[in-house]
């Protein structure tokens, strides 16, 4: 497997690749987010309980996936980062913390459209919601330590080992409506036996799943191509990309 | 022969696993106070590991099912009273204001309030809760004989009589 990264380790091959992904992933992106959404906001049947305003789980379930998926990816990219001192690592983090802090912060304010006229409330300090809210202040901190050193690369690092250490909270998102008394439900599809959920509703929140996948690979592969361009800006291979 | 490279990978391991073990075990300490309600079994017998009960008077959470047909509610004013349980003790909520459009019988809640006496809750708060099951109207009647009646419609939650 090694053999078959290696290449990658040079700036310009990364560069290429992000660069190749990002316009394949985009437009996929796009269209899937477009189905999704539209299947579900328009012909997904209404819920027997919640009748229309289920369907913001079309946006609010992808989004709070992802913010601890992203998490996790980020987590993995700080050790790879930290083990190999490579600068694309660093980088990768970099271009990962604010799309992971969008998500969250998306989960979040959807949650709470939803909290409101289900539960009776926008908030509460349940712990879903307050482990959810740390998961955003992990990412803004991530983002804060990349720039709070004068060194480039000291920074980096900080942001690195506070990617790792935030890694403990996503299990503890996950599995705290199962540890603690909670007012927010159960999971419904990331469970082992059968998903909870219609399958004529499940479809299009699989599809929106996939497709904040791919939206999220895209961004990312977006801002590393650029960081990794301003980071290298005084090599060949950029001067000639850009010209 | 260990390699730098090996050794990094190894301390950050053994610092992240040091960090797990510190926050499973503040967790582990904090997990009563992290339960965001009491339910109404561990209001009458106490709570599971400890066996302390709630005092007359605290301020506490409270979330449990709502039972068939012990909602009351007074015609004149915004007050209603109804039971709710877990598994078997019923404890009694008195509320008055406005509640959640999920507010059904049968349906999970979390009322917020003080315990005035050993199976009594006034509560200020009533939040609904809902499952994690999502289902079309047509085949929750079907696999759960529940008929989905809009809160205006439902005659339990109109008149008073349950």
């Amino acid at each position: 497997m090694f053999k078959w990264l290696h290449p990658y380790a040079k700036p310009e091959r990364a560069y290429a690749l992000a660069n190749r992904l990002y316009l394949w992933l985009w437009p996929l992106a796009l269209i899937g987010l477009f189905t999704g959404s539209l299947w579900g906001l328009m012909f997904a049947p209404s819920d027997y309980q919640q009748s229309d305003s289920f369907r913001i789980m079309y946006i609010h379930v992808p989004a709070a996936i992802w913010s601890m998926g992203i998490y996790m990816s980020m987590g993995i990219a700080g050790i790879c980062a930290l083990v190999w001192q490579m600068r694309s690592f660093e980088l990768s983090v970099l271009a990962m913390a604010p799309i992971g802090a969008v998500f969250t912060a998306i989960a979040l304010f959807t949650g709470s459209f939803w909290g409101k006229p289900m539960w009776g409330t926008w908030w509460v300090w349940d712990a879903r919601l307050t482990s959810e809210l740390i998961l955003l202040f992990l990412y803004l901190g991530v983002f804060a330590l990349f720039y709070s050193f004068d060194d480039k690369r000291a920074g980096a690092k900080a942001a690195c080992i506070l990617a790792i250490i935030g890694m403990i909270n996503v299990p503890i998102i996950h599995y705290s409506v199962e540890w603690w008394n909670s007012l927010h439900q159960g999971a419904s599809i990331t469970k082992f036996d059968k998903p909870s959920i219609a399958k004529e509703m499940l479809w299009p929140l699989l599809i929106n799943i996939f497709s904040c996948l791919l939206l999220f690979i895209a961004l990312t592969c977006y801002r590393f191509a650029t960081e990794l361009l301003a980071s290298e800006s005084h090599r060949k291979w950029v001067t000639k990309i850009i010209q | 022969m260990i390699t730098r490279r090996q050794k990094r990978f190894y301390t950050i391991m053994a610092l992240f696993a040091g960090l797990a073990l510190t926050v499973s075990l503040v967790l582990y300490a904090l997990s009563e106070n992290i339960d965001l309600f009491y339910t109404p079994s561990e209001i009458i017998n106490g709570k599971n590991e400890t066996g302390i009960k709630p005092s007359i008077g605290q301020r506490l959470r409270i979330g449990g099912m709502v039972v068939e047909g012990s909602v009351k509610r007074d015609p004149d004013t915004l007050l209603v009273e109804f039971k709710v349980t877990d598994t078997g003790p019923e404890v009694t909520i008195s509320y008055e204001g406005i509640l959640p459009d999920l507010f059904r019988e049968g349906q999970g809640i979390v009322a917020n309030g003080h315990l005035i006496d050993s199976n009594t809750v006034e509560a200020f708060e009533v939040l609904a809760k809902h499952d994690e099951e999502y289902m079309p109207p047509e085949l929750a009647e079907a696999m759960k004989g529940i008929k989905h009646v809009k809160p205006s419609e439902n005659p339990a939650l109109q008149g008073g009589q349950p």
